[in-house]
Order: C-alpha cells, then sequence, then structure tokens
C-alpha cells in the first residue's frame, strides 16, 4: 500500500486539504426506537433507542458482552427483539429475515471473518452480487443466454470493487491463503459489491496492526465519501472511533450509556466509568 | 565511428515524434500500448496513441507550455504518462520522470533545479505530495492528473484531469489547425530529448541531458544486435526515471515500434507477465534468482516421476542447454536429449516462468551468479548482461548471441569506442554520450575529457576476445605492494556467490597478499550443518566450527583456482582468511543501510584480527562490542582461527 501520510494525517480532519467539502449529513434513515431483546432470561438488549442518518459514520462502541453484535444483529434482521420498533426510511419494519435486509441494500461484514475459504477472491466477491443475479438456476448452470450478459456486468463491478480496495494481486488467490488484514478487506469488498446503501461493519479492524488498520480506515472514509453510504461500525480501538466516526453510541450491559458525537461522549462520565471501571 | 544515429534506417525521421506519428501511418492498427484496468488488457493502437498525443501535447501548448519548458512526470508505468513524454517533445520541451517513491521533500529538489512549471502525476498520491511542496517550488503552476479517484474535492484551477487537458487540446487543434505540425517539424536531433536525475549517491542529483540522436542511436544499436522489431511485446514496469525503462520502453519501442505493455499494479508483474508472454523482457539478478528458487521449491512437492525426469533433463539441459543456445556444435545425441527434453520439461518451464516468448532477456545492476545465469540459458532463455549509465543511455556493452561470457558485461556496442585508462578505468566515447549536465558545466567538464572521453568510474579490463569485465568502482581499487591491480568488490562478489557466504571483506591494499574476512550465511550453512549432524548453538558458534571453517575454504580455494586464469587479478587470490564471530550489521556501523560494507569502518574496528592475518597467527581473540536490536549493549567475544588457502601458480602468458 502506498499511503505515505502519518497516521495522524489520515484521521485528523485538521490535515484535510482546505478545499476538501465535508460530506453532507441527511436525514435519518433507520430509527431504533426501544429495543429490547431477550435470550431466555437473559437480556442482551434493554430499552434501546437510536437512530442512524443518511451518509454518516455511526459507531457502536462498548466493553466485551455489552450487546453490540446483538444490535447490529437486530438491526441485519438475524435477531428479533421482543419489544420496540425498527423505522427503515420512515416505515415501520415488520418481522424481518437477513436476506430481506439484503434486498435492502443493507450489507455486512462478520466478526470473525465468513468468506469461503476454498474460493478466490473473485468468486467471493462475486457472491456479493447475489442478490443483483436474474438468471434462473439453470441458466447459471448452463452459463447460457441471460446468465452469461450478466455475468460480464457483474463481473466488471467486481473488477471495480477490485480496483477500489486495490487487491488486484490477489484475484485468484484462494481466500484461506491470504493474511488476515487481506481477508478482512476481501470480506469488506463482497459487502461492497452489493453497491449496499447501508453497510455493516462488524469489528473490522480487530486484530489488525498499525499499517494495516490505518489502511482500513482510508477505506472506510473513501466508501463514505465517494459513494455516501451509510455505515454503522462496531470498533474497539477507541482512537480509531474518535477518528472516523460522526456520530457514537456508547453501550454497557445492553443499556445505552451515551450518544452522540465523538467529543461529547469522550467526557461523559458513564463511559468513562464503564470503560475505565468505578472510583476513576 | 558514427557521430550520428543512423537516420536513413528509420527514414530521416529524427526525433521521436516523428517517429511516433511515422508508425501511426504505417503501422495505424497495430498496437502501441496495452494496460491492465478492471482485469482486462485495454490496447491503444498506434493511431490511437497519435491522436491522444496531439491532444495532449495541444492541450499543454493551451496551458502556455513553451519550448524548452521541462515537464515533470510522476508515476508508475502508465500509458498516459508515456504519451506525455512524447506531449512534451512535440512541443519541443523536455520530460523529466521522477522516481514515483520518493517523498515529496526529495522531488522538491528536482522541481526546483530543474524550474518545473508543469507536473503530471499518476493519482491523488502524488497530487498530495506536489501540494505539499507547492509553496516552495515557486515555479510550478499547474499539474495534471492521471487518475481521478480520491479527487472528486480538489477544486484549486491549477489541478487538471488528463481526460480534460485532452478535450482541451482538442479544441486548441481545431482552431489552430497547423500549429503541432510545425512544432515538430521544428524539432530537431540535437535537441534534449529528455532529463533523467542521477541517484547522486555523492552530493545531490544532477539532471543528465540526452539529445534525441543519442536515444536513438542507443535504440538502434539494441534492436539491430538483438533483432527486435514490430511484432514484439515488452512488459513495462521499471520505474520510468530509471534510464533503462527510457531506453527499452520508450527509445526502442518507437524505433522498432513494438508493444510496450504496463502491469496492473507493481503486485501484479509476475502474473501480467505470465499473460503477456514478452518477447522481451527486463529484471534485476534478484528477480531471476527468485523465480529459480520458486521453481525449485515447487519441483521438491512434485511426484517422484515428474521430479525424476526433471532432474534428468536439467543434467542434460546443463550439458549442451548453453552451447545449443550459442549455435556451437554439439553432438546429435546430445541434440535429440535436449529435443526431448524441451518438449517435457523446458518449454512447459519456460511456459509457467513467463520466457515462452522471450527473444532475449536482460539483467544488469549488480552481478549475476554464474549458475543462475547458466540456468536460464541452459532451457533456451536468451539472457543477457549489459552494461551502461544514464549518461550513455544504459549503452556502452552488449553481449552479441552467441558471444555470452557470463563473467563479462559483453563487447562494446556497435558505435560505441572503449578505451581503459592507465589507473584501469573504463572510458566511454560514442553518440549515446550525454549533451551536458543540466546547469552544471563544471560537472560536465568533470565527466567527459578533454578528447571527449566519458569517465565512467567504473574500473575494468578488455579481455583477450574484446569483452570487457567490470571489476570494481574506480576509486575502491588499489594495488598490492607488487604493483599488481585489487579489487576487493571482484573478488568479494565472486565469493559472495556461494550460498554458504554471505559476505566478505578483503583487505590488500599496499600489502603483500590479500586476505579476507568471511561472514557465513547462517540459513545455507545451519542447513548443510544440520544434514550432517552437526550440532550447533548460534551463529557464533556455527562459524567457528572445524567442519565449516573447511567448507568455506573449498570455496575460497575455487575462486583462487578461478582467479589465476585472469592475468589482471591473478594476483589477487586470497591467502588467508577468517570467519567472523558476528554478522558484520548496519546497527554497529559496519554496513550501510542498503547492506554495503563500510569498508574502512571495518577495517579499523577489527584492527587486531587484520594485524594477525598478516602476522601469521593461527589464531586470534577479539572482543566486540554489539548493539542490539532493542538498543541494549553487550559483548561477543571469540578466539578465531585463522586459515591458509592454498593458491595456486600464476602462468604469465609470454608477451
Amino acid at each position: 500500500m502506498n499511503h505515505p501520510e502519518p497516521i495522524s494525517a489520515l484521521y485528523g480532519q485538521s490535515s484535510e486539504p482546505s478545499t476538501m467539502s465535508r460530506k453532507k449529513i441527511g436525514e435519518v434513515i433507520l430509527d431504533l426506537q426501544n429495543i429490547s431483546l431477550r435470550f431466555g432470561g437473559v437480556k442482551a438488549l434493554t430499552d434501546i433507542s437510536f437512530n442512524v442518518r443518511a451518509h454518516e459514520i455511526r459507531a457502536i462502541i462498548g466493553p466485551n458482552g455489552a450487546g453490540k453484535s446483538s444490535m447490529l444483529n437486530v438491526i441485519n434482521g438475524v435477531y428479533h427483539p421482543q419489544d420496540g420498533k425498527i423505522f427503515w426510511h420512515g416505515e415501520e419494519r415488520k418481522r424481518m429475515e437477513p436476506h430481506m435486509a439484503a434486498q435492502q441494500n443493507i450489507a455486512r461484514t462478520f466478526q470473525n471473518i465468513a468468506l469461503f475459504k476454498g474460493m478466490s477472491v473473485l468468486d467471493n466477491i462475486m457472491t456479493g452480487r447475489i442478490t443483483k443475479m436474474k438468471a434462473n438456476f439453470l441458466e447459471h448452470a448452463l452459463w447460457f443466454g441471460r446468465a452469461r450478459r450478466e455475468e460480464l456486468e457483474h463481473r466488471q463491478k467486481v473488477e471495480e470493487v477490485i480496483d477500489f480496495l486495490e487487491i488486484q494481486h490477489i484475484r485468484k488467490t484462494p481466500v484461506g491463503r491470504l493474511p488476515y488484514g487481506l481477508q478482512k478487506r476481501v470480506e469488506l469488498g463482497r459487502a461492497l459489491a452489493a453497491e449496499p446503501s447501508m453497510l455493516l461493519l462488524d469489528e473490522p479492524m480487530a486484530g489488525m496492526n498499525v499499517e494495516e488498520k490505518q489502511d482500513m480506515c482510508r477505506f472506510i472514509l473513501d466508501v463514505n465519501d465517494q459513494f455516501g453510504t451509510t455505515i454503522v461500525l462496531i470498533e474497539h480501538d477507541m482512537g480509531v472511533v474518535m477518528d472516523i466516526s460522526d456520530r457514537v453510541v456508547v453501550l454497557d450491559y445492553g443499556k445505552k450509556i451515551g450518544d452522540g458525537e465523538p467529543e461529547e461522549v469522550k467526557n461523559n462520565e458513564d463511559v468513562i466509568r464503564a470503560y475505565l471501571g468505578a472510583g476513576h | 565511428m558514427p557521430k550520428l544515429a543512423n537516420f536513413a534506417a528509420v527514414d530521416g525521421l529524427h526525433t521521436f515524434p516523428r517517429l511516433l506519428f511515422h508508425h501511426a501511418q504505417i503501422r495505424p492498427q497495430a498496437p502501441a500500448m496495452r494496460e491492465k484496468y478492471l482485469g482486462i488488457w485495454q490496447t491503444w493502437t498506434w493511431l490511437d496513441v497519435a491522436e491522444r498525443v496531439r491532444a495532449l501535447a495541444c492541450g499543454l501548448a493551451a496551458l502556455g507550455f513553451k519550448r524548452g519548458d521541462n515537464l515533470a512526470i510522476i508515476g508508475d508505468n502508465r500509458p498516459h504518462l508515456y504519451m506525455m513524454m512524447s506531449a512534451a517533445q512535440c512541443l519541443g520541451g523536455v520530460p523529466v520522470p521522477l522516481y514515483q517513491d520518493a517523498v515529496a521533500g526529495e522531488m522538491l529538489f528536482v522541481l526546483q533545479d530543474a524550474g518545473i512549471r508543469f507536473v503530471v502525476v499518476e493519482d491523488q498520491e502524488q497530487v498530495d505530495k506536489m501540494l505539499e511542496i507547492r509553496d516552495q517550488a515557486s515555479a510550478l503552476e499547474h499539474i495534471v492528473y492521471d487518475d481521478p479517484r480520491g479527487m472528486r474535492h480538489y477544486n484549486q484551477a491549477f489541478l487538471h484531469d488528463i481526460h480534460e487537458l485532452m478535450e482541451m487540446g482538442r479544441v486548441h487543434d481545431r482552431n489552430h489547425a497547423d500549429f503541432l505540425n510545425a512544432e515538430v517539424e521544428r524539432g530537431h536531433f540535437d535537441d534534449i530529448s529528455v532529463m533523467l536525475y542521477t541517484s547522486g549517491t555523492t552530493g545531490k542529483p544532477k539532471g543528465v541531458c540526452q539529445t534525441h540522436a543519442a536515444f536513438i542511436a542507443a535504440a538502434q544499436g539494441g534492436v539491430a544486435v538483438d533483432h527486435l522489431d514490430a511484432s514484439g511485446d515488452i512488459l513495462s514496469y521499471l520505474p520510468m526515471a530509471w534510464v533503462g525503462d527510457h531506453l527499452f520502453s520508450y527509445a526502442q519501442a518507437l524505433v522498432a515500434g513494438f508493444t510496450i505493455n504496463c502491469p496492473e499494479s507493481g503486485e501484479t508483474v509476475m502474473t501480467d507477465l505470465r499473460e503477456i508472454g514478452p518477447t522481451c523482457y527486463f529484471a534485476p539478478p534478484r528477480v531471476f534468482e527468485s523465480l529459480l528458487t520458486s521453481v525449485m521449491i515447487r519441483m521438491e512437492d512434485a511426484g517422484q516421476l515428474k521430479q525424476k525426469m526433471f532432474h534428468h533433463f536439467m543434467a542434460v539441459a546443463k550439458r549442451c542447454g548453453a552451447d545449443i543456445l550459442d549455435g556451437k556444435p554439439v553432438g546429435f545425441d546430445e541434440r535429440l536429449q535436449y529435443w526431448l527434453g524441451n518438449i517435457l520439461v523446458y518449454a512447459p518451464l519456460r511456459n509457467v516462468l513467463g520466457m515462452s516468448r522471450i527473444k532475449v532477456a536482460y539483467t544488469a545492476g549488480a552481478a549475476i551468479g554464474p549458475d543462475l545465469f547458466k540456468f536460464y540459458r541452459s532451457i533456451g532463455i536468451n539472457l543477457k548482461q549489459f552494461y551502461g549509465q544514464t549518461e550513455t543511455c544504459a549503452y556502452v556493452c552488449i553481449q552479441p548471441d552467441g558471444a555470452i561470457k557470463f563473467d563479462s558485461v559483453g563487447q562494446p556496442a556497435p558505435g560505441v569506442d572503449i578505451r581503459i585508462a592507465a589507473n584501469g578505468e573504463v572510458l566511454v566515447k560514442g553518440p549515446m554520450l550525454l549533451k551536458e549536465y543540466y546547469k552544471r558545466p563544471e560537472a560536465t567538464a568533470e565527466a567527459i575529457n578533454a578528447d571527449g572521453w566519458f569517465m565512467t568510474g567504473d574500473a575494468g579490463f578488455l579481455d583477450a576476445d574484446g569483452h570487457l569485465k567490470i571489476i570494481d568502482r574506480a576509486k575502491d581499487v588499489g594495488k598490492l605492494s607488487n604493483g599488481a591491480m585489487f579489487a576487493p568488490n571482484y573478488i568479494e562478489n565472486k565469493l559472495k556467490f556461494f550460498q554458504y557466504i554471505k559476505e566478505v571483506v578483503c583487505f590488500g591494499h599496499d600489502r603483500d597478499m590479500v586476505c579476507a574476512f568471511v561472514n557465513i550465511d547462517v540459513g545455507a550453512v545451519g542447513n548443510w550443518a544440520e544434514r550432517r549432524g552437526i550440532a550447533y548453538s548460534g551463529y557464533a558458534d556455527l562459524a567457528g566450527k572445524p567442519e565449516v571453517l573447511e567448507l568455506i575454504r573449498e570455496c575460497v580455494e575455487q575462486i583462487n583456482a578461478d582467479l589465476v586464469h585472469d592475468t589482471m587479478v591473478a594476483d589477487s587470490q586470497i591467502h588467508r582468511f577468517l570467519v567472523l564471530h558476528k554478522e558484520l550489521d548496519p546497527d554497529d556501523d559496519e554496513l550501510t543501510r542498503t547492506r554495503k560494507v563500510r569498508r574502512n569502518f571495518v577495517a579499523e574496528k577489527y584492527k587486531v584480527l587484520i594485524d594477525a592475518l598478516y602476522s601469521g597467527k593461527s589464531s586470534q581473540f577479539i572482543e566486540t562490542e554489539v548493539k542490539f536490536e532493542d538498543g541494549r549493549r553487550g559483548k561477543v567475544s571469540a578466539d578465531l582461527k585463522i586459515l591458509d588457502a592454498k593458491t595456486f601458480p600464476i602462468v604469465r602468458k609470454a608477451a
């Protein structure tokens, strides 16, 4: 990767060229109201409300077991909250399944990489196009007519993603042979191939070294900036979160203890207590 | 000696723009450039390229680019950047390619030195560098970029998308229909065609000004010697600021009319190489080495039958492959075996390496090991070395087909005269010499002597067949006390070709014999020791094992046997040596950061060992301070054995 800038220049908004206009944050597209989620007697989420605006980078943070991934799974339709309402573009969402989320242009990555290890990078990213394919099974199997035309179109999109993420050199490499940081990038690629309007990232930078984190930050900011994609991300690295996100929601033991811009959250007493323990 | 390039051979076309438009006329639909984009090789025909160059040149003119202006070019090998070179030349301007991985501060020097007003860059990364130094590069007026990615929010008026520039140029061209043709007509072969900055290991970089005539002459020579033609393909992946790339991918491509292919990115070069299957390929020795290693490793995993077949036919190739390639007489039986081997092993192997269509492959920049060199030649890849500098368009010596010696850089190229000065320095004269260093008359006068010979700074000699052998930098060459030449690098390089030896430092200046310090390669020797069941605890222990010392002694004696054949260096046989107890390390200031030995520092630090070598002792105790990676300091000590190596009597040929 050729990003010669120091990490501060990458994160810091002050050092951006002055001509660079900040993106415009739109209206609320996802509104979660009083969400509660229980697994038997275990309360994973209790009465949580927050919203996501168009084109913003929204971070969800919190200590281990705070309910961050559960929250993402609720948005994604994997879990179904017992109480609360979810509004998607102003309409109340009924019980939803993950494939419906995909059809609504919500894409995600996973905390533990969930790629097809034996398949090439190209094929893995191609799977991200699945919801956009119209040809039926038989046409695909025979690679005939519509399927053939479609594949060319989809390949074009996939190649654009590959170009965007600068992974041309591993295009044909089986994913299982790649280092962890690159696998994470491929997973982001698969999510991007779906051309999502909202992207859910579950710890995109976990286990990465500084350089890989730096690259990943750059890609997240670029996705947000160039395609206007709304991004909801879970992340542990506070430096990263505070630098790239527009608003942050903080969870602890399934409850919301803070919500606002990074500066606000940083100075929130409850948040400090949750992270550093009582008595500080 | 021809004073100029042979313009008759190219229909009197004596500048690069003329050559370009000529190709667009005689082979409009033939591919001129290819670039892999979004996974697909995109092609520009000569007609396309000529049209774009025309548009770019007119666009530059519309922005105010004038005859004599310098155009900085910064980026990876991209078709548009090559086209920009031609565009600047059309207007009588001078392209100045810069190394794209340099940091902004390093680029600033060139921008200031060359008074750059116009710069064309590849992408946002380079634009940012330019913006960073814009305040200090006061002459800088316009920045053109090729790749618009990430440039959406940059709205400064002096930034131009290259496609906008082309549009601007097309409008200009319509309004001033005769403008560009007239500008091209005004171009003269004695104009500066390109300015390449030398890396400047000593002092600030200098801009080497080369004329159209010089580069056309150099390209013609190379094309003629290696029979390159318009059907060829070359992979253009080395920095555009490097003289070799300018010679192969620009000058030769325009003279011969072959196709240049730009890889997708720096990391995909090996894949792209296989896809394109170039007819002409350049790589530094280490690339050839790593290719060979990867082949060998993969062979280890092959089945029994395949392994047997591979080793059998590689032995055949070793015996006769290189001779067959050189067209020397080889017996029918061997020929038959080689023919069979070609079908079963060599051809598939060349295919795996992406070298099925190779007519000629070049290597330069460092000494290449004889085994490595012979391996490639024996499987039918016409690998050659060449020799040249930025100041000579990388064109001084080439190895002609059929007369390849692995330890020489070849015979003087067509049109080039070589003379060896009294101090052993190689002097060169010919049409490819630089016109001058940019704005540095004193440096020009220093490099070219009164009789017009360019002083290369390399020491070498011509052997009996007129092949040039380069032995060292002239300033490193010393003399033994009997007056014979002593070239430490030459001997050290020979020893370093052994896989067991990592580093060598030779001493001998003003002494009566040559002695050496040796660093073993702990990986290779460790492996060797393991296979023999020799237990060792670490570097120092391994380096002191009698078996290891014996191994190194064999290597040294082999080199001595080799040295004795060259009258010039026969006196430099190594008489005594020792294996150092620690690896020479940049952290201890013994090596530079680029891993070159700091000879004087080492000599000072290990003075006691040198004294022991020359006083005939058989062992010496030494204690050395070392710096660990975490910054702590410690001491290592050892009782080093000093060994004598067998030397061979010198047979002087009767004069």
